[in-house]
């Protein structure tokens, strides 16, 4: 199987090669931010203030292109990563990117991080017509070639992550009572509406909803309430810290429901272990990336060409950190997609090939999920798989389930 | 702390009028983006001429502006997007809005004096995020969501750029209040206002009705700062609660301190001030990285706070104080 996808790949690659040897003769075509020796691309990420702590992602990105460019950079040209901390503040992230685009001419933006962050400059970015790709974000508005033609998301969004749980509690669960936690934020608010999608017609089944605030010091009490509901499903929407503690809370007290557990607090050792390896036996939750703390992925050849690159570019990252794993399959993405341009390095090119994306293969992502992209499809990974956790790891099951988002 | 020279103001303003017309001359001195920066520090000096009215003229702490700044903001943004007014016509509205939630939060702010009245603005600076959240607000605010808009548009075919033209409204709005606001500390509502802050004691004596001086004062405060965030909430097109955090009341205080604490001018310099340091800042840590070579992994904050601390430290008046005494010691 594997040989097979890769002597396709290698025809594939053999056929772009021949049929791209016409091209190399052509033109060399630029757009800000472009030359023959460099490509200027921006970025934006809190590396100060209350979400700071997604600021490893940005670090690892501008490690991830310095190794591009000790390895020749892309095409012969390098590239000039400029990211800079906005802080999680909207106003802020305006400011950055005016002074990317126009000050500092990128050609691109890549990766910005952050829901209300990115909304402030939707707008903008589209109306400059200036790439705004594979955005650090799960809501699900950022796939509307339509209205929005340059800008485009990448992972999952949580809307339709949602939707496959209330699916499957469906098929799986005789009479069930849900019970629903859920961070008060717009991150929770998208997967509560995708769950309720989810359920259509059998919405009422939820009896308990209950929310916390990211400062609340625990959620002990929300877990009491939900117990006494009586539900026999929960499902957790939660960021790690109160995901390990609304599970070990929930076996404490002796409530045993079927668990679903969002992909946000998916890992093993900053969720999983802190709960208590016992009391989360069966807990159900989709991934679509590996987790470098899963021991089933030891021995996984990209996750070990992923530990060397830790070890050489982020010598002080912890290795433990999906964040890391994110920013390196993102940042693949981007340079493939930087590659395919040639030398036609223009915005409407860059978009042109950010949405000709054909199964393409991104290292750590989980196995049987490829990037596909069209005109008319903005969402570069759509699949998810459900594993359930076994005790010290998760165990996949099921099919890869490739949802389209509403 | 002295009045400003009349003539140097007039020059200053004549350049803040003028410079920007050189656009099409110069579009890489005077591009979009400058002017755009520059509106941000106008938007700002508002800000913290209300805050500086408030502390500086009358006496009062005040640890949570970003309040105001966010109910001018979201009055402003949810006029534009339900009822589709213009957005000049919010102005007056958000300041309206801003003057009386600011003088309801002044009646029970006459119990409280010094920090513990800092502490009750503080928390209301913690709560206005939360509450543009509420689950009844939502219809309103587009809790997390937030409200996107449009930015002004350039009126009766004037041949500006939207940034041009943002400046223009911006530094217009501005100077209006600006001039109301030295005429009125000039009046006796002013003394009256100065009288509190420096002797509550003799004021009250001289017959001077303290209680309602101080109410209407942060009333006062609050619609300059309530103009301010309207102003801003056009000029970014887009608000939400996480544009409002506590970090915001904190930079109008910093800005205040550092421009001069009971000085108009201060107040446009710590405007300035904050937002050119905050960029400056990042600028400089990368610079001190990237092309000095330094393996110094220092933070935007931790410049910013470093030359927050050499400013206090050479300037304890402020820049406008500092300044003053300067040039006080060399003509002298």
């Amino acid at each position: 199987m594997k040989t097979n996808r890769r002597t396709f790949v290698g025809g594939m690659s053999a056929a772009a090669v021949l049929s791209g040897s016409r091209v190399a003769f052509a033109q060399k075509k630029y757009d800000d931010g472009a030359t023959d020796k460099e490509i200027k691309i921006g970025h934006t990420n809190p590396y100060s203030g209350p979400a700071s702590s997604y600021g490893v992602i940005g670090k690892a990105e501008e490690a991830y292109w310095k190794s591009v460019n000790d390895r020749g950079g892309i095409n012969g040209r390098m590239v000039k990563f400029i990211t800079l901390d906005d802080g999680y503040s909207p106003p802020k992230t305006v400011e950055l990117v005016r002074q990317l685009v126009e000050q500092e001419k990128v050609l691109s933006l890549f990766n910005t991080l952050g829901t209300p962050t990115n909304t402030a400059i939707h707008k903008y970015m589209n109306q400059k017509k200036v790439p705004h790709l594979f955005l650090a974000t799960g809501a699900s508005k950022w796939g509307k070639p339509k209205e929005f033609p340059w800008t485009m998301g990448y992972q999952p969004d949580y809307h339709t992550e949602a939707v496959i749980y209330a699916k499957h509690v469906l098929a799986n669960v005789k009479d069930p009572k849900i019970a629903v936690l859920m961070q008060n934020d717009d991150y929770g608010k998208d997967y509560w509406e995708g769950f309720k999608e989810g359920l259509g017609k059998d919405a009422n089944k939820v009896v308990k909803h209950v929310t916390y605030e990211v400062t609340d010091p625990t959620v002990d009490s929300q877990v009491i309430q939900m117990k006494d509901s009586g539900a026999n499903v929960f499902f957790n929407i939660s960021i790690p810290k109160f995901a390990a503690q609304s599970m070990r809370k929930a076996a404490e007290i002796g409530w045993r429901p079927a668990q679903y557990l969002n992909n946000v607090s998916g890992q093993v050792t900053t969720t999983m272990k802190p709960a208590g390896f016992d009391n989360v036996q069966g807990v159900i939750t989709a991934a679509w990336l590996k987790d470098p703390t899963d021991k089933q992925w030891a021995d996984d050849a990209e996750m070990k060409t992923w530990r060397e690159w830790m070890a050489k570019y982020n010598p002080n990252g912890n290795v433990g950190d999906v964040n890391y794993v994110y920013a390196y399959s993102v940042s693949f993405l981007m340079e493939q997609t930087l590659k395919k341009c040639g030398d036609n390095l223009t915005r409407a090119n860059l978009m042109r090939q950010a949405a000709s994306h054909q199964k393409l293969r991104v290292p750590l992502l989980l196995p049987g999920i490829t990037v596909s992209t069209s005109p008319t499809d903005f969402y570069p990974v759509q699949a998810v798989q459900l594993q359930r956790f076994k005790g010290e790891t998760w165990e996949l099951f099921g099919n890869v389930l490739a949802a389209e988002s509403t | 702390m002295p009045a400003f020279p009349k003539k140097l103001l007039w020059v200053l303003l004549a350049l803040a009028f003028l410079v920007p017309l050189l656009r099409p001359l110069f579009p890489d001195v005077v591009s979009d983006y400058r002017l755009f920066l520059v509106s941000t520090m106008i938007i700002a000096s508002i800000a913290v001429l209300g805050l500086n009215l408030l502390t500086g003229f009358n006496g009062q702490i005040s640890l949570g502006h970003g309040a105001f700044y966010a109910v001018g903001a979201y009055t402003a943004a949810v006029l534009m997007d339900h009822l589709s007014m213009p957005y000049w016509a919010t102005l007056p509205v958000a300041a309206m809005v801003c003057f009386i939630v600011g003088y309801l939060f002044g009646l029970p702010a006459l119990k409280l004096e010094g920090h513990y009245l800092a502490l009750a603005t503080f928390a209301l600076a913690l709560a206005v995020p939360q509450i543009l959240k509420y689950r009844w607000l939502e219809g309103l605010t587009g809790g997390v969501q937030g409200i996107v808009l449009n930015k002004p548009e350039v009126p009766f075919g004037l041949p500006l750029s939207e940034d041009q033209w943002l400046y223009y409204y911006c530094l217009i709005i501005m100077v209006v209040l600006y001039w109301a606001a030295a005429n009125m500390l000039n009046s006796r509502s002013g003394r009256a206002m100065m009288a509190i802050r420096d002797q509550y004691m003799a004021a009250d004596t001289m017959g001077i009705d303290t209680a309602l001086y101080k109410t209407v004062t942060f009333g006062i405060s609050a619609a300059y700062t309530g103009i301010a965030g309207a102003l801003s909430a056009s000029a970014i097109a887009f608000v939400a609660p996480d544009s409002f955090n506590i970090f915001l009341s904190i930079k109008f205080l910093i800005g205040l301190v550092v421009g001069g604490v009971g000085s108009l001018a201060g107040s446009v310099v710590g405007g300035i001030f904050y937002v050119l340091v905050d960029n400056s800042a990042q600028a400089l840590s990368m610079f001190v990285k990237n092309d000095l070579g330094l393996q110094f992994d220092l933070s935007a904050y931790t410049v910013f706070g470093i030359l927050l601390i050499a400013l206090m430290y050479l300037m304890p008046m402020g820049i406008v104080g500092g300044v003053y005494l300067a040039w006080r010691k060399l003509r002298g």
